[in-house]
């Protein structure tokens, strides 16, 4: 972006059609803000699908739900809940100069992650031995409701979709240590670090919703 | 706004800069080369990237159109097939929906004006810009991949569970349409950002233009919207790819959801297409009015309002789809509610004329039409939202008429205005004024001619998206069929004098409608970096009793960070902050 030699005051960091760090800090965050309310909207159209469905087959919702681990469930959510502590501790060590406590709260962020997408890995698998597919492959008779697959098909939806912003999020995380082992990050300028916890945190929450919905409703 | 003081007040040294005549470095001039082109962030060549590739879909949309009427010609078959006939009919609208509407004003014609109007050097986020435009082009490579390998045969608006199951490659249209998505939600929230943080000094929300207020709320309903539709298309490209049975009733899921979820985005969709038709519409009037804008806060706000309401009206087109009858009624009565607001901009657009100087330009020619044109378009709008009317008119030619004479006959005809509005801007050159207005004739002629008989048939009971028809309706749909050729011959001569304005157009002055917009306080075509100054607002963009000095001021000392500029004419002015 620096295609101008005449911002020496303005610092490196700060691109040349903003002002000053300020407005290009504040515009980030608001900008990061936006598209947090449309990733509501995208998983808001998933859960009216799990609304109507539920509303109509109240009790295959009951007796599918059995079928989640709520243990491994229960782990997941602590696991992310901690994750979404060490990111917000990356941001105050951004905001602090402290480069090593940056980087080590972002791999430990990124192994947390990682940990939450192994145990679903094992949940999946699991399930798929069971023969408990998404929709018309579904091949388990161990719920007696005929529209059971109806419930897993939004489960696998829901979860995968989260699932694929995990990875999102641990490719992001990645991105931000590269840059932060080049020094890019300091207390004058830390945005994509906060930005990109603004969109952990959603991920974060977006589970803390699908847990109770999915896994504790028997 | 982009100052940081702790006082209230702030002095600010102020200087008059007159754009420069016909200057030899502009953004066109800067930065050349194809590659340079491709990697660009700036917003004006993003924004005319955009507008080369809406108007390719234009064309390619617009012959399916013609190949369609021609083969309607006679009531049975004459040269295509029914199978192809649906196929056509379903790119037809998808093509123009997504690949044209949507981006048309916002992506092109707002990509460029956005940050002019705003005094800043590019939008918010320009990476994210560029970003959003190779989305659209990779959503567009989808789309072209489906109609190669089977092709589409829904109608553009994929219900299930026929599109679930029918053959063809829906998969692949709908991940295009699913992609193109992101596209407009990237835009979305760049202008939204744009608008709140990069105003100039002393730009406070009621001295920004009302085309601005159009697309910020073009924008609001493109961030809640485009979600819903990338969801439901992921749903039904799942449904197709796994049968996850969602919105299969063979499976237990429910097809009139999947019309619940489709119309949550698409109605309010026609207002992303429509809405910033308005803004367009708000700016040419008082330009060639000579007037200051009548209602500034009514024509704002009222764009808000139905960006809000437009939320809440989906249900109206599932009246005869086994809703609820309060549900239905309720619906109705929202659908009425949309036409307040609209009505108030067509009243104030009218007030702002009366007792102007008007000055019939090829510009505000269009905006006539649009006046004429939109009118109908809404008043039949409002028919079809009573239950009663529905219920006979619903699937007719009626509504097809009903919607062309809203997209065409109203968002259409503003972006034609737009465009020649701000060609001069754009590239520096006049087109024909005599050709242009012959050509605005011919299309206005030709669109009615389409059009107007479909009302009739429709009335009548022909039935929309039918390959053949009885023989009572073939006078009509061959005047229709006559008239589509009147008007792909308007736009011929658009193409041919638009492009001979390119080649060897007289050069324009920088600001050739002598309009009181910030967007012509600076030369045409604009410097890379929009300003040689940062430029000072003291005026609304339609105060047309101010003196054209005012207009043109910018903060003395600061060059905007960007090389030298010249000095003409020195005042102090003291600027709320």
């Amino acid at each position: 972006m620096a295609q101008t030699s005449a911002n020496v005051k303005k610092g490196d960091h700060v691109q040349h059609h903003f002002v000053d760090s300020d407005q290009q800090f504040e515009s980030a965050k608001m900008g990061m803000w936006i598209f947090l309310v449309t990733e509501i909207l995208f998983f808001g159209g998933l859960f009216l699908a799990y609304i109507v469905f539920r509303s109509w087959y109240p009790e295959l919702y009951l007796m599918a739900s059995d079928h989640l681990d709520t243990f491994w469930g229960a782990v997941n959510t602590v696991v992310l809940i901690g994750s979404s502590l060490t990111v917000a501790m990356a941001i105050r060590s951004a905001q602090l100069n402290q480069q090593k406590g940056l980087i080590i709260n972002l791999a430990i962020t990124i192994a947390l992650a990682c940990i939450f997408m192994v145990i679903k890995y094992f949940e999946y698998t699991h399930k798929f031995d069971l023969g408990i597919y998404p929709g018309a492959y579904y091949a388990y008779d161990g719920i007696a409701h005929d529209k059971a697959n109806i419930f897993f098909s939004i489960y696998y939806m829901m979860t995968g979709l989260h699932g694929i912003h995990v990875l999102i999020g641990i490719g992001l995380m990645i991105w931000l240590i590269v840059r932060a082992r080049k020094g890019h990050f300091h207390s004058e300028y830390y945005t994509p670090v906060e930005i990109t916890g603004l969109y952990w945190h959603l991920v974060d929450i977006i589970w803390i919703f699908l847990f109770p919905l999915l896994y504790l409703i028997d | 706004m982009a100052t940081s003081e702790t006082s209230n007040i702030k002095r600010l040294q102020v200087r008059r800069f007159k754009p420069e005549e016909n200057p030899k470095s502009t953004y066109l001039t800067e930065e050349t080369g194809i590659w340079a082109w491709m990697t660009t962030v700036d917003h004006k060549k993003i924004g005319l990237m955009y507008l080369a590739s809406i108007l390719f879909f234009f064309f390619v949309g617009g012959t399916l159109a013609l190949l369609l009427r021609t083969e309607l010609l006679t009531p049975a078959q004459s040269f295509i097939t029914a199978d192809t006939y649906n196929q056509i009919f379903t790119l037809h609208g998808a093509i123009m929906v997504f690949f044209f509407l949507v981006p048309s004003v916002p992506a092109a014609l707002g990509n460029f004006v956005l940050p002019l109007q705003l005094g800043c050097k590019d939008v918010a986020f320009p990476r994210v810009n560029l970003l959003s435009y190779y989305i659209y082009v990779i959503g567009a490579v989808f789309t072209l991949i489906a109609i190669f390998t089977g092709g589409v045969d829904t109608g553009w608006t994929f219900y299930t569970p026929y599109s679930a199951t029918t053959g063809g490659n829906v998969m692949m249209m709908t991940l295009g349409v699913f992609i193109l998505g992101f596209s407009s939600i990237l835009t979305g929230v760049n202008f939204i950002v744009t608008i709140h943080r990069l105003r100039s000094p002393g730009q406070t929300w009621n001295k920004i233009s009302l085309f601005l207020w159009s697309l910020y709320a073009t924008s609001i309903i493109q961030i809640l919207a485009t979600p819903v539709l990338a969801i439901t298309l992921l749903l039904l490209t799942m449904e197709r790819a796994l049968h996850i049975g969602i919105f299969d009733p063979a499976l237990g899921g429910d097809p009139v959801l999947y019309q619940h979820f489709f119309w949550f985005y698409s109605h309010p969709a026609v207002y992303i297409m429509i809405v910033p038709g308005f803004g367009i519409v708000s700016e040419i009037i008082s330009t060639f009015s000579r007037k200051h804008i009548f209602g500034y806060w009514a024509i704002a706000l009222s764009s808000l309002a139905i960006a809000f309401i437009g939320f809440l009206v989906w249900g109206h087109h599932m009246f005869t789809a086994g809703q609820s009858s309060l549900a239905n009624m309720v619906f109705s009565f929202l659908t009425f509610l949309v036409g307040i607001p609209t009505g108030i901009k067509i009243f104030n657009w009218v007030a702002t004329m009366y007792k102007g100087s008007i000055d019939m330009k090829t510009p505000m020619l269009y905006i006539m039409a649009f006046l004429f044109l939109f009118m109908i378009g809404g008043f039949t709008g409002i028919m079809l939202g009573s239950l009663a009317v529905d219920i006979h008119l619903h699937d007719t030619y009626y509504v097809v008429a009903h919607f062309h004479y809203v997209m065409m006959g109203g968002m259409v005809m503003a972006f034609l205005g737009g465009l020649h509005y701000w060609w001069p801007k754009m590239f520096g050159k006049m087109y024909n004024e005599f050709w242009a207005r012959i050509a605005c004739v011919v299309i206005f002629i030709g669109f009615n001619l389409t059009f107007l008989p479909q009302f009739v048939m429709g009335s009548m009971g022909m039935p929309r998206r039918y390959f053949n028809y009885l023989e009572q309706f073939q006078g009509y749909h061959q005047a229709s069929t006559y008239g589509s050729y009147i008007l792909g011959i308007g736009f011929l001569i658009i193409a041919a004098y638009l492009l001979h304005s390119l080649l060897r157009g007289k050069k324009a002055p920088p600001n050739p409608w002598g309009s009181r917009a910030m967007e012509w306080q600076t030369s045409s075509p604009p410097s890379l970096h929009n300003y040689e100054h940062t430029p000072v607002v003291i005026n609304g963009p339609y105060d047309y009793h101010k003196p054209m000095s005012e207009f043109q001021l910018g903060i003395e000392g600061s060059h905007n960070g960007h090389g030298e500029h010249q000095h003409t004419e020195t005042k102090t002015v003291e600027a709320d902050k």
